[in-house]
């Protein structure tokens, strides 16, 4: 059961020509890939609006079939068939790849997150690096739709995405390094592996550990303002420029920049499950009965289910405010991250190093916490004008 | 040609349009861009030779172009911090317009 | 696969020097990047071409673009693009370029034949930066550092 669909893939390879077996069993891998995904794009539009209105007390989409489950085909086809403006004095060939250079980079980086037992797509050796390397090229869309547009507004908002992105890629990989460290291998496959074992009825999960849990939570709030979602959503705050530098696209191209969006937060979940949440493994030694890949999507489900619940409760974040959160918080809780790992790795397994660790992770989070919120000095607002 | 011949091309190829662009081009930005483009062709010179020279289990061509790609990204940021220092002291970032100091 | 993507990367690099538009000259870059990075990627330097990907696309395109932005260059240049002695420039390139293929044609130095393929695994580059190349390392570490610092000094608006 755990295996069927590698049985299945490697049935079909061998009923092609020998010469055109790694095409077909890498055109295999991309359509299961893009198709899974996909689908799960179109579920997951589903649950948010479902998700977001009943924390606001509504109903969500209820008409279109039964509690409005069909709702991704009508958005489908309202996608397919909107007229594709173009605005007169944009650049065209620039304003026609930005959607592109987002979607093929995002669905680039699925390919090294393992989705079960021997089901990476591709087991780079470099894989981590492969991801944050595919990951940074999607800042390049962020401005080539903003620029492309020539609106003013637009071109703001594609320049605090940006500022942002960078801002927040530093602690992502930072709070990667930690699993890094500890693994000793930059491939997701051999990640997922050193994550193997029970002990005392508790799994080897990285997130069960001081500094795995203190990067864990890094890592999620950094791939939040990776992936512009709420509270982040400055650059596309649609009470503020109104879809930032979204605004001159419509129609199926709009649709294509909400796919590279939610797609880049499925895969930065991904990455998430396969460092910190143990990957496909089960959480408990009499639960691995369950096939692997039910488990890393159950995980996706929860880590996206997160995702929609912060969106729903926390309000938006200043764009200063996002700033000085990047640099002068979660930089130097990063850093000494990196330096508890290193403690867990040399201290000898006991309770020594829980404590120390943990007095580590919880002593910098007090004392940065204490120095940034006294350095803040609340005067008394002016007004300029009246 | 062998195919070290090829990437050898290439490469020469990449210099020499890089050269090019940085010495006729007016904005002082594209000038910095044939400069990057110059510093990749010669990363590209070590890794073709790495891989096809002798001993590449020492991994110094790796290594080197490391190292190139580091201080490469370093350059490129003072360089640019400043082009803009000096278009906000001369309002321009043409390089031959600013020859104030000239004769 | 290496003509092509020489031909991607040279046609790139040409574009990036050649266009009027400049942030399309640095799209052109990018274009560039990523097909070094291909090649790198081609030679079996599969750490270096994604160091390449992430540092040369994820990092200094955009810092360029930035620049780009901060110069007000997306408004077209005035005059000229090219520079009043660009023959002279045109012709330096094309010297050093002849130059180069000379030695590369006549060389007798060049190894021949296709060695096996070198195993460049993570561990391997970790290993020698933390033992051979350890006092770069560190210097490198310094050289950022400074290289930021000073950057963000001399960008710096000054307020009044």
């Amino acid at each position: 059961m755990d295996q069927v669909f590698v049985a299945f893939k490697q049935w079909l390879v061998q009923l092609a020509p020998a010469p055109w077996q790694p095409v077909l069993s890498g055109l295999i891998s991309v359509a299961a890939i893009i198709g899974t995904f996909a689908s799960l794009f179109a579920i997951t539009t589903l649950l948010e609006r479902k998700g977001l209105a009943r924390m606001q007390n509504r109903y969500g989409p209820n008409r279109v079939g039964p509690f409005g489950l069909l709702q991704p085909l009508a958005d489908g086809v309202k996608a397919l068939t909107k007229e594709d403006l173009v605005p007169r004095g944009a650049d065209r060939v620039v304003h026609f790849l930005a959607p592109l250079v987002l979607v093929v980079p995002v669905f680039l980086a699925l390919a090294v997150v393992p989705v079960g037992r021997n089901m990476t797509a591709v087991d780079l050796d470099a894989g981590v690096l492969f991801f944050f390397a595919v990951g940074a090229a999607t800042e390049l869309s962020v401005f080539m739709a903003g620029w492309s547009s020539r609106n003013k507004y637009s071109l703001l908002g594609a320049m605090r995405a940006i500022g942002q992105m960078i801002s927040y890629e530093v602690p992502l990989i930072l709070s990667a390094v930690t699993v890094i460290m500890a693994t000793g291998s930059l491939s997701t496959v051999t990640i997922v592996a050193a994550q193997a074992g029970y002990s005392g009825g508790w799994p080897h999960w990285f997130v069960l550990t001081p500094w795995g849990l203190a990067g864990f939570v890094l890592f999620l709030i950094a791939a939040t303002a990776e992936s512009n979602r709420s509270p982040f959503d400055l650059p596309e705050g649609e009470s503020e420029i109104i879809a930032g530098y979204y605004i001159e696209y419509s129609g199926f191209k709009f649709a294509l920049f909400f796919l590279g969006e939610y797609i880049g937060m499925f895969a930065v979940s991904g990455l998430a499950i396969t460092l910190f949440l143990g990957g496909w493994h089960a959480p408990f030694s009499f639960l691995t009965w369950v096939p692997s890949y039910a488990w890393f999507f159950a995980k996706l489900l929860a880590l996206i289910g997160l995702f929609i619940w912060v969106r729903g409760t926390l309000p938006r974040l200043r764009m200063d405010q996002l700033m000085n959160f990047a640099w002068k918080f979660m930089l130097p809780m990063a850093l000494v991250n990196i330096l508890a790992a290193g403690l867990w790795r040399f201290v000898p397994p006991g309770p020594v190093r829980w404590v120390v660790c943990s007095l580590l992770v919880a002593g910098a989070y007090v004392g940065l916490g204490r120095v940034l919120f006294e350095r803040q000095q609340f005067a008394k607002r002016t007004y300029r004008y009246g | 040609m062998t195919p070290l011949h090829s990437y050898l091309l290439v490469s020469a190829l990449l210099f020499a349009i890089g050269l090019g662009g940085a010495l006729t081009r007016r904005n002082a930005i594209i000038v910095l861009i044939g400069i990057e483009l110059m510093l990749n062709a010669a990363n590209l010179n070590f890794i073709a030779f790495w891989r096809f020279g002798p001993h590449p289990e020492a991994l110094t061509g790796i290594l080197f172009v490391l190292f190139s790609i580091g201080v490469a990204a370093a350059e490129a940021a003072v360089g640019l911090a400043l082009i803009i220092a000096a278009y906000r002291r001369c309002k321009t970032a043409e390089v031959d317009e600013i020859d104030s100091m000239k004769g | 696969m290496i003509t092509l993507l020489g031909i991607v990367t040279l046609a790139g690099a040409i574009a990036a020097m050649a266009l009027r538009n400049l942030v399309h000259c640095a799209l052109a870059l990018v274009v560039a990047f990523g097909g070094l990075a291909a090649l790198y990627l081609q030679l079996g330097a599969q750490f270096v071409g994604f160091a390449q990907a992430l540092v040369y696309i994820g990092a200094v395109a955009i810092l360029i673009v930035f620049a780009i932005l901060l110069t007000r260059g997306s408004e077209g240049p005035q005059r000229r693009v090219f520079s009043a002695s660009w023959a002279v420039g045109a012709g330096v390139a094309l010297a050093v370029f002849g130059v180069l293929w000379g030695i590369l044609l006549s060389s007798r130095a060049l190894p021949a034949g296709m060695p096996p393929e070198p195993v460049a695994t993570a561990r391997g580059i970790g290993d020698q930066l933390m033992t051979k190349y350890i006092l770069p390392l560190e210097v490198l570490g310094l050289l950022l550092t400074a290289a930021l610092i000073g950057a963000v000094i001399i960008a710096i608006k000054d307020e009044g």
